[in-house]
């Protein structure tokens, strides 16, 4: 079977810095993969890089069997690869219920019509509305945004990525700035989203990618370190060493 | 006035009712006629300020709405003004045709320059748009075999609207006519704002980085409103050509982009009504403070604008609003 995202050879530099080095992996469809590695070893970048964001020095991206390395960003979302923000990047003005059916419409190819009330696209917004039953934020969708609580602005984020139908989802640090006691929900209803969906997400409490994921990769210095199952992972000296601050960028 | 909170009404309906006619807005646009019956002697100024209106509302549509900030938006006024007035000179005065001219010459040439918008935020913009600006206000002043250059265009003759009505001195046709058309064209844009193309322009506006992480075409967006705006703002011109029969280059100039910049901000941004309450603030304080002190007048304006920005971030409009979002929770 195709994987619903491979990435093979992967190299980007910025000047003499290698942000990313030589880096494959593969996630079959309805995997939970966590990528975990210290502060600064580009689990950000490689985010970036998989979405469009960043341009690779090399390698190829493909998206459930297709080329996808030199495509816009845009683009990719459009054929079912999308991410979230590890900091926020919301519509503070619009309330939940507009910026997801904003995204709705959007994929949809609803957004260009200007000549038809927003309100005669009933199932666009019905089915934006269920996304954020889903989420557990319905309650709150008629604020604006910006009134939102810190964790609800964090599901928002999922919520808009949800409504582009995706294949395959990025999350970096979902939980980033949720009080620990919170995040585990958080990681519930990220859990609780279609086993059809692959989802790939950066997270640094160790309790919850032990929990969630079915598979770890670790990123140090731009380079995979090691992958395998959250077991394989938890034994690994190597981790350790990483985790406890031993292993240098070279 | 009380909001409804989620457990009582379904999206949809609160999407529907959010785009609803306010009974506010039904007494704007009928003050707007007022005029005609109590200031018979200020239907020129009426008509001036509503055409005025029209311009601000077409700049409220890139600027409110889509978050493009342009210094330069005369440049569609003036191509308006002047395309139609040449028609005329040239022997089509016919009024209603004559607007589809103005707006016409104005959206191509704003089509060709969205390519260019469409790239670019910010800083950036304000400098093209200026610049676009100053190359057709050069232009206009270069070309003086067809466009009169500084001495203005001469001969500009209006036809009677539909073959029935006259443009008299007193204005009284000119301001009916521009209240008209000002109203279908804000009716236009009321519909659009209010559309999923109005709820994505606010997308691009609030953060066009995350329009383009869930698949949005920001270029395409900005390429149709930065289209239909230009198309607007050439339909103002048209009408000021057509009812003052003459076209100068001041229409090009870059005080009038500045001003009507001004107005919408005084008037409220992104409020829909913010260019015509601004339109009218502006051009009343400037027919009275000029009566008192000509020279000094825009002191006054000046003062206005700091004090409105201070005060009411979402201008005029916007404090009326919150003023009577206040009034309204009390009252309930």
């Amino acid at each position: 079977m195709t994987a619903a995202l491979s990435a093979k050879g992967i190299n980007k530099r910025f000047g003499s810095l290698v942000v990313a080095g030589d880096i494959s992996f593969e996630l079959p469809v309805g995997e939970r993969c966590a990528l975990i590695g210290p502060n600064g070893a580009g689990k950000t970048t490689l985010i970036n890089l998989l979405t469009g964001m960043i341009e690779p020095d090399g390698g190829e991206i493909r998206l459930g069997g297709e080329d996808v390395t030199r495509m816009p960003p845009q683009q990719r979302v459009r054929r079912g690869l999308v991410r979230t923000f590890q900091i926020n990047s919301l519509f503070p003005r619009l309330n939940p219920l507009e910026a997801v059916t904003l995204a709705v419409c959007e994929r949809r190819g609803e957004s260009r019509d200007f000549l038809s009330r927003l309100a005669t696209k009933r199932e666009a917004i019905e089915e934006a509305h269920d996304i954020l039953k889903s989420l557990r934020i319905a309650h709150v969708c008629y604020r604006e945004t910006r009134e939102l609580a810190y964790g609800q602005q964090r599901l928002l984020e999922i919520a808009l990525a949800l409504a582009t139908k995706p294949k395959v989802l990025l999350l970096d640090e979902p939980a980033a700035g949720v009080p620990k006691e919170d995040s585990g929900e958080l990681f519930t209803v990220i859990d609780g989203l279609s086993r059809e969906l692959t989802i790939f997400f950066i997270e640094h409490d160790m309790d919850v990618v032990f929990r969630f994921a079915s598979r770890i990769l670790v990123l140090v210095g731009g380079r995979l370190l090691l992958e395998g199952t959250p077991a394989e992972i938890a034994a690994d000296e190597r981790v350790r060493e990483v985790y406890l601050g031993k292993a240098g960028h070279g | 006035m009380s909001l409804a909170t989620p457990a009582d009404i379904g999206p949809t309906e609160f999407l529907a009712a959010r785009a609803r006619w306010r009974p506010v807005e039904i007494v704007f646009w009928l003050a707007a006629i007022t005029p005609y019956f109590i200031a018979a002697d200020y239907l020129q100024l009426a008509g001036q300020i509503l055409i005025t209106g029209l311009f601000a509302l077409s700049l409220d549509l890139i600027l409110g709405y889509a978050g493009i900030v342009s210094l330069g938006h005369a440049a569609f006024f003036g191509l308006g003004a002047y395309a139609t007035g040449i028609a005329s000179k040239h022997g089509w005065g016919e009024p209603l045709t004559g607007l589809l001219i103005g707006g016409l010459v104005a959206g191509v040439v704003g089509f060709g320059a969205s390519f260019i918008v469409a790239r670019f935020r910010g800083l950036a913009l304000i400098m093209i748009t200026l610049g676009l600006d100053q190359i057709v206000a050069e232009a206009a002043n270069s070309m003086g075999w067809l466009t009169g250059g500084a001495d203005g265009l001469q001969g500009v003759k209006t036809w009677p609207i539909l073959g029935l009505f006259r443009f008299d001195l007193y204005g009284v046709t000119a301001y009916w006519y521009a209240l008209i058309v000002t109203f279908l064209f804000f009716l236009l844009v009321r519909r659009m704002v209010n559309s999923p193309f109005g709820l994505s322009l606010q997308g691009i506006r609030e953060n066009s980085t995350r329009m383009l992480a869930i698949g949005a075409r920001n270029h395409a967006h900005v390429r149709t409103v930065f289209t239909i705006a230009a198309f607007i703002a050439g339909v103002a011109g048209a009408l000021l050509t057509e009812t003052t029969e003459t076209v100068s280059l001041e229409t090009l100039s870059f005080q009038r982009s500045a001003d009507v910049l001004v107005m919408l901000i005084l008037g409220g941004v992104g409020q829909l009504y913010g260019g015509l309450v601004g339109a009218l603030i502006y051009m009343v304080a400037r027919d009275q403070f000029s009566d008192i002190n000509p020279q000094y007048w825009y002191f006054w304006i000046g003062l206005l604008l700091v004090a409105v920005v201070v005060f009411l971030p979402n201008g005029i409009v916007g404090g009326v609003k919150k003023l009577g979002g206040l009034l309204g929770r009390r009252g309930t």
